[in-house]
């Protein structure tokens, strides 16, 4: 069994296992909408290699951070939308 | 902030499989060698993960060669700016900037999918191909869910196979090209050594009703969540209901870095001599981002780029029969897979195509150059920078990226500042 950490999203507490990419945590936590868009659309990750910029999400407080480039750790808070 | 400035014999932007084979064989030749990345750990898009999901003996094979040469690697490595006269780049970590000078420089900076737009397409849930496979190899479980796969490109049967062997009920795979171009290139990777297994999948799928020949996704549900897809096939539309529509159209060369770095580029990608040299003195270029080949032509690309780049052109020359082998297969592969005009009139009026700015078709359809679609819409002006759009209006409409400013990425201020003060004379 991988070790599992713990992280919010959205103020939610969810357990992963370490290792685990924050924008997959973000799917498992049920959140699909990572931002709005200029025009207000809910937006996901797309190309899943840190090219794209559709998953940024805030994490600690700082904004525009690809999830799908960072690794989940222990405490992190993570805010979508 | 750690040290400012580094200096090292060889330079290798990227660690996937041409990066790693490039590191591996300058090492062996007695080079120092510096490996940079923007992803969290080696292994590239299609060893993503490392060995635990990539457990071809291959992958096994390259990641011990790669822990044993003694190169240093930096992941999460991100580069912003480079500078081909004073030989540098500049790179930003998640809290830090350095610039590294380099002898020779060795860009194997690999492909990103090809997204094309038809309504729907921004809608979440709707991924890339390689972007699902990715985020599954990332710790997405997609046990029971049920994942259209569609698109084109070999790559479609292995992503599918993945899914399916971590649970995902897979009720179709889509692919564009007809059966008439797929059938032949079927017989000819039969006689590829290596390529058996993929021949046999590709055949198996062929006869089997969920692969799906001439087929395509010209609808995903608009709401906020994917309930379905639309697909069409001949004159047959339908809704195939999923939670992920897993959509791309092959692969497009990363060359931003090597057009920053004033390399020549072709159609295919950087322009490369039999030395993978590219145009620009001291710098070389290996794998995808020098034309779209698959796995066993990078690694043989890297090979040769890091032979070449430790002055041992009698060790490249041994690999360039390989090479040429590999490429007839690339060139097999590009035409099966071709794209078909019908994807062209995916998009409608209404459709976004820069997905940044959220710039429609309709906005970009009068313009005539891509500088005129920068300056008028914003269009590949967000923080993709073109990366995704560049090559759906390219396909669209036509208009080619004219050229790469620095930086490459979006950058800190701090960053920038750094590169500022060093550029100028003291």
């Amino acid at each position: 069994m991988a070790e599992m950490i713990s992280l919010s999203i959205n103020g939610v507490s969810i357990r992963v296992p370490a290792g685990t990419m924050v924008a997959a945590a973000v799917l498992i936590a049920g959140e699909t909408m990572f931002r709005r868009s200029v025009s207000g659309e809910a937006r996901g990750p797309l190309c899943g290699m840190g090219v794209c910029f559709e998953c940024r999400v805030t994490i600690d407080e700082a904004p525009h951070c690809r999830s799908c480039q960072i690794i989940c750790r222990d405490g992190m808070k993570v805010r979508t939308g | 902030m750690t040290e400012a400035r580094r200096t090292v014999d060889i330079l290798v932007v990227g660690a996937g499989p041409a990066g790693m084979a490039a590191a591996v064989r300058a090492r062996e030749s007695g080079r120092g060698v510096l490996v940079l990345d923007d992803n969290p750990a080696p292994g590239g898009q299609i060893w993503r993960g490392g060995q635990e999901h990539s457990p071809s003996a291959r992958a096994s094979s390259w990641f011990a060669k790669m822990a044993a040469s003694g190169a240093q690697v930096i992941a999460g490595a991100r580069i912003v700016d480079g500078d081909a006269k004073r030989q540098c780049l500049t790179v930003e970590m998640p809290d830090s900037a350095f610039e590294v000078s380099y002898d020779k420089l060795i860009l194997a900076t690999g492909a990103r999918e090809l997204f094309l737009p038809f309504p729907g397409w921004t809608i979440p849930g709707v991924m890339g191909v390689g972007g699902l496979q990715a985020l599954v190899k990332s710790g997405l479980p997609v046990t029971g869910k049920r994942i259209v796969v569609a698109g084109s490109g070999p790559l479609l049967l292995a992503a599918a196979a993945y899914f399916r062997a971590h649970g995902a009920i897979v009720p179709i795979v889509a692919e564009q090209a007809p059966v008439s171009r797929l059938a032949p290139f079927a017989s000819r990777l039969a006689k590829h050594p290596g390529k058996l297994f993929q021949a046999a999948a590709l055949r198996l799928a062929l006869h089997r009703s969920r692969y799906r020949s001439s087929c395509w996704a010209i609808r995903a549900s608009e709401t906020e969540r994917l309930e379905s897809v639309q697909l069409q096939q001949h004159n047959r539309v339908w809704l195939e209901p999923c939670e992920y529509l897993a959509v791309a159209y092959g692969f497009i060369s990363n060359v931003e870095l090597a057009v920053l770095m004033q390399c020549q580029t072709g159609a295919a990608g950087v322009r490369v001599n039999d030395l993978q040299e590219t145009s620009q003195n001291q710098i070389y270029c290996a794998g995808e981002c020098t034309g779209i080949g698959g796995v066993d032509l990078s690694i043989i690309e890297g090979e040769i780029a890091g032979y070449a780049a430790s002055g041992r052109d009698d060790l490249a020359g041994n690999l360039f029969k390989k090479r040429d082998k590999a490429r007839q297969f690339a060139a097999a592969l590009e035409s099966a897979f071709a794209l078909r005009d019908e994807l062209r009139s995916l998009a409608d009026a209404g459709t976004i195509i820069c997905r940044c700015e959220d710039v429609t078709r309709e906005r970009l359809e009068p313009m005539r150059s891509w500088r005129s679609a920068k300056l008028q819409t914003r269009c590949g002006m967000g923080p993709c920078q073109g990366r995704i759009c560049g090559p759906i209006l390219e396909f669209l409409l036509g208009l080619h990226p004219e050229s790469v400013r620095p930086p490459v990425f979006p950058a800190r201020v701090e960053t920038l500042l750094r590169q500022e003060e060093e550029t100028r004379p003291t």
